[in-house]
């Protein structure tokens, strides 16, 4: 109609226009996840110059060293027991294999804290451990025999070892799974030995597996704080807790999640430089599942009895001993109403956060796929940043947003209504679902946007030429082919929320307890109470994603 | 047929005029202009990467051009004042991966472009759409339950069911098996014809491209390079790309002089616009050149047989050509045959400037 239009693109708006609310969206969700890392810098910056150097003199050094001693010790027992067991369950055939294919899964299911809280007392000096070993060696007091003392460095070590090793074995078996048949076949016929094949051609080429593993792996240390704190291990993450929950010092606590959040960036840094050129592409071309070698009937039992180990010690002993105590203490004194109502409150907050990880993680996927560019995908990058940082950075973030916040509306009350507001968002459970969101949306964002990516471009052009809007071919073809992924993602993120200690201890409201809170209390107290029976909710709650995995992870028969 | 191609583009049902679209630094279409009647079969050709499906999406409104007119029912669609919305366009789409939506069954997915109608009368509509496609029986199948060609058949049948104004095909039969694509290919195209539907369809198999069309278009690098019947792009090229496009031609090198190109296997008529005196090129197709143990006024040796069936293909060195010429002949030639005489088409040959 009008001439001067043609110079300009009008058609192209015109089009995206569509995806255009969506694009802003993200952008909007990616700048709320961005937010509390950009607070965490501005706090730091803030905090006087007195307290930074009482910071480096005395709590930082003993905080980083504890930190790194603990990452490279969780990081190689990890390491080894999760590349020995996927290599067990790949290369040889036995019976049970098929059940520990999956069972070596289940530590997943526990969490740092809790296994710490179990092991606390099934190691206690006169509990049933040392207690057997006395009886046996003939020993009547702990005086004469004690085992060395779990609340260490060394201890913590193992126990996370042993709960994190599933991070190192999900991927490396799948490597070993789908990657390597051919090639530890071809080498075989080349004249290499089974045993040579594992440490010559299958460990290196699950060198990019086994590092993406490990760094999972130490991501969750980082981010433990109930195993550090009970076992007395003064790590950066509990530095941060203590510096703010008993000092009431935000600017230093913002320094030293500033530092933790510069180990995460040299952790992720390490990654890279790990599998560095390791980009093997992933041969979809019929690539045939690893033929596991049979063994003898004696070999079998023992191979079985050594894949056992890490189950045992990482799930079946920390939860028989949170079943027979749950149990017993049910017996006693019955489910108070107490229990109940942390019930609630670890459910509706969880769920909530569900909802709105979910919501957020659609718009920035589904922003990335109507509006593909570098904007989006930038976006999705952000919006995705918060699973790599610790529940304390992000929740000491969030706390500084927050607070800036409350104090600007009770500022504006006070000045137009002459009343004061108070702490409007902190004191409400506003700060731990935008933690737990910020934390999470890489979960939801990831497997929704994988969902959708089975989902070929042709299927919305086919919708759109039928007859349907962006947003119908949405409600018609996208949602409903992506539901299983969506229900997945929205199942780990529940979980995830559930067993989030970190940021709801520092972020919770005034009284408000969750089981994870309610189990840190006791543990920190030393009281057993109900705590058996919260945590034995936590790892029940947790075997989900296990089952999901195990059905992730399996080959068709 | 012909009186489609003659009819005047003044009742064009789709008219594209200077449509232009870059990805980056590529020039994916440069101003490409065409005009559809109603009714007619186009086939869009090229090489991968020519433009052609570019053009089918910017068509259905799931691209936009960065300039030009798109024009259907004398109704701008996409141009410098107006945009339509696929969905607003009625116009048709076959993808190459079909795109049948697996948690639909066959008849949901006709249904599924019939969303505007009364619901009676869309399952009605869906039924005798599934029916003409042969898929009555199978119509609560759900996509993977069906082969390939009843896929092709049911996404054909999803696409024609809100009546078009036109019907776009990206590469349709190529994700077929090749007994089956024929087959597929006869079928869908009767029904086409008796429907009297407009289809783009876009191909890179100049075998389907030159049978199936009532015109065939071809493109090279976003640009088209001939348009016309397949007798006129196959007998009449008008350049070196859309000669080799249809056919593997013997290419002689020679001189233009006086009318015909002289070459050291003999001088051949041509319709040239050629200088006098510069450097040319001959076409002669492999099945012109008759071969024969007796007669024929060239000698040459046979180099290598490739028996193909219907007819075998032979390279022949002759005395005074670097290539050895490539004749497909039904002659059955002994199978210790060495020598050879071959005798070179008479009348006009294709001839173009060396390059």
């Amino acid at each position: 109609m009008t001439a001067n239009l043609t110079d300009t693109p009008a058609q192209s708006r015109a089009y995206r226009r569509s995806g255009t609310a969506w694009l802003v969206s993200a952008g909007l969700i990616a700048m709320l996840v961005l937010l509390p890392v950009l607070a965490l810098v501005f706090q730091a910056l803030q905090g006087s110059a007195g307290l930074w150097s009482h910071l480096i003199s005395t709590i930082l050094p003993v905080a980083l060293k504890d930190t790194v001693i603990l990452l490279c010790g969780v990081g190689l027992l990890a390491a080894v027991l999760g590349t020995t067991t996927a290599w067990l369950v790949t290369a040889y055939d036995f019976p049970g294999r098929g059940v520990l294919e999956w069972a070596l899964l289940l530590p997943l299911a526990v969490p740092t804290y809790i296994i710490a809280y179990a092991y606390l007392d099934i190691l206690h000096p006169v509990g049933p451990v040392q207690g057997a070993i006395r009886w046996l060696l003939g020993y009547s007091s702990p005086r004469e025999f004690r085992l060395p003392d779990i609340r260490s460095i060394t201890g913590c070590i193992f126990l996370l070892g042993f709960v994190l090793y599933p991070y190192v074995y999900i991927p490396t078996r799948a490597m070993f799974l789908t990657q390597t048949a051919n090639l530890i076949e071809a080498s075989r016929t080349l004249g290499i030995s089974r045993r040579r094949v594992f440490w010559h051609v299958a460990l290196p080429l699950a060198r990019p597996a086994i590092a993406v593993g490990i760094s999972l792996a130490l991501m969750e240390t980082l981010n433990d704080i109930g195993a550090s704190e009970f076992l007395g291990v003064r790590t950066l993450t509990v530095s941060i807790y203590t510096t703010w929950v008993t000092r009431g010092d935000l600017p230093g606590a913002a320094q030293i999640a500033l530092s933790l959040l510069f180990v995460v960036v040299a952790l992720i840094a390490l990654e890279r430089w790990a599998r560095r050129e390791q980009r093997y592409s992933i041969s979809a071309q019929r690539s045939r599942y690893f033929e596991p070698h049979r063994v003898t009937a004696t070999k079998g039992l023992l191979l079985f009895c050594l894949g056992l180990l890490p189950v045992v010690i990482g799930f079946v002993a920390p939860a028989s001993y949170l079943v027979t105590h749950a149990w017993s203490r049910f017996l006693f004194a019955g489910l108070s109403p107490r229990f109940l109502s942390e019930a609630i409150n670890t459910v509706v907050v969880a769920a909530a956060a569900t909802a709105i990880t979910l919501l957020f993680g659609l718009v920035v996927a589904y922003a990335m796929r109507l509006q593909p560019g570098r904007m989006s995908i930038w976006f999705y990058r952000l919006s995705t940043m918060g699973y790599a940082a610790p529940g304390t950075v992000v929740a000491i973030g969030v706390l500084v947003i927050l607070a800036m916040v409350d104090r600007l509306i009770d500022q504006a009350a006070i000045a137009w209504f002459g009343l004061s507001t108070g702490l409007l968002f902190i004191g409400s459970g506003a700060a731990l679902l935008y933690a737990y969101t910020a934390r999470f949306l890489a979960i939801s964002a990831g497997g929704t946007e994988a969902g959708l990516a089975r989902i070929p471009q042709s299927f919305d052009h086919a919708a759109r030429t039928l007859g349907q809007t962006t947003e119908g071919t949405f409600r018609y073809i996208h949602l409903p082919l992506s539901k299983a992924a969506l229900t997945a993602g929205g199942l780990l993120v529940f979980v995830d929320c559930v067993k989030e200690l970190p940021a709801t201890l520092l972020l919770r409201p005034l009284n408000f307890e969750t089981f994870a809170t309610h189990l840190y209390g006791e543990a920190a107290r030393g009281t057993y109470e109900e705590a058996a029976i919260a945590a034995l909710a936590i790892v029940i709650i947790g075997i989900i994603p296990v089952i999901l995995l195990s059905k992730v992870g399996r080959p068709k028969a | 047929m012909d009186a489609r191609v003659a009819s005047k583009p003044a009742n064009a049902v789709l008219k594209l005029n200077n449509i232009s679209r870059r990805f980056g630094i590529t020039d994916a279409l440069r101003d490409v202009s065409l005009a559809i009647v109603p009714g007619e079969i186009i086939c869009l050709v090229g090489q991968s990467g020519c433009g052609k499906s570019s053009l089918l999406r910017i068509i259905a409104g799931v691209d936009t051009p960065d300039s030009g007119v798109l024009m259907l029912k004398d109704e701008e669609i996409a141009g410098p004042s107006r945009f339509v919305e696929p969905e607003a366009r009625n116009i048709g789409f076959v993808f190459q991966d079909y795109a049948l939506f697996p948690h639909l069954t066959a008849e949901q997915n006709v249904l599924f472009g019939l969303k505007g109608m009364p619901k009676k009368q869309a399952r009605e509509r869906a039924a005798e759409m599934i029916d003409r496609v042969g898929l009555y029986p199978l119509m609560k199948r759900y996509p993977h339950m069906l082969s390939g060609g009843e896929q092709q058949r049911v996404a054909l049948a999803r696409a024609l069911a809100p009546n078009p104004s036109i019907l776009l095909m990206d590469e349709p039969f190529s994700s077929l098996d090749r007994g089956l694509r024929e087959k597929v290919r006869d079928e869908t195209l009767a029904l086409l014809r008796a429907l009297g539907t407009t289809v783009i369809m876009v191909t890179h198999d100049p075998e389907e491209a030159l049978s199936a069309g009532d015109r065939v278009v071809l493109m090279r690098k976003g640009e088209i390079v001939q348009t016309g019947t397949g007798y006129d792009l196959h007998d009449r090229p008008n350049c070196p790309y859309a000669a080799d496009f249809f056919c593997a031609f013997n290419k002689v090198p020679g001189i233009f002089r006086s009318g015909g190109i002289r070459t050291p296997i003999g001088t051949f008529a041509c319709e040239s616009i050629l200088a006098e005196g510069d450097a040319a090129v001959a076409y002669i197709r492999p099945q012109a050149i008759s071969v024969a143990q007796d007669k024929g006024n060239i000698s040459g040796r046979i180099k290598g047989r490739l028996f193909l069936g219907e007819v075998e293909q032979l390279t022949v060195q002759v005395d005074g050509l670097s290539e050895p010429l490539v004749i497909r002949t039904m002659a059955r030639l002994p199978a210790d045959a060495d020598a050879v005489r071959l005798t070179m088409p008479e009348g006009r040959v294709l001839a173009f400037e060396a390059q």
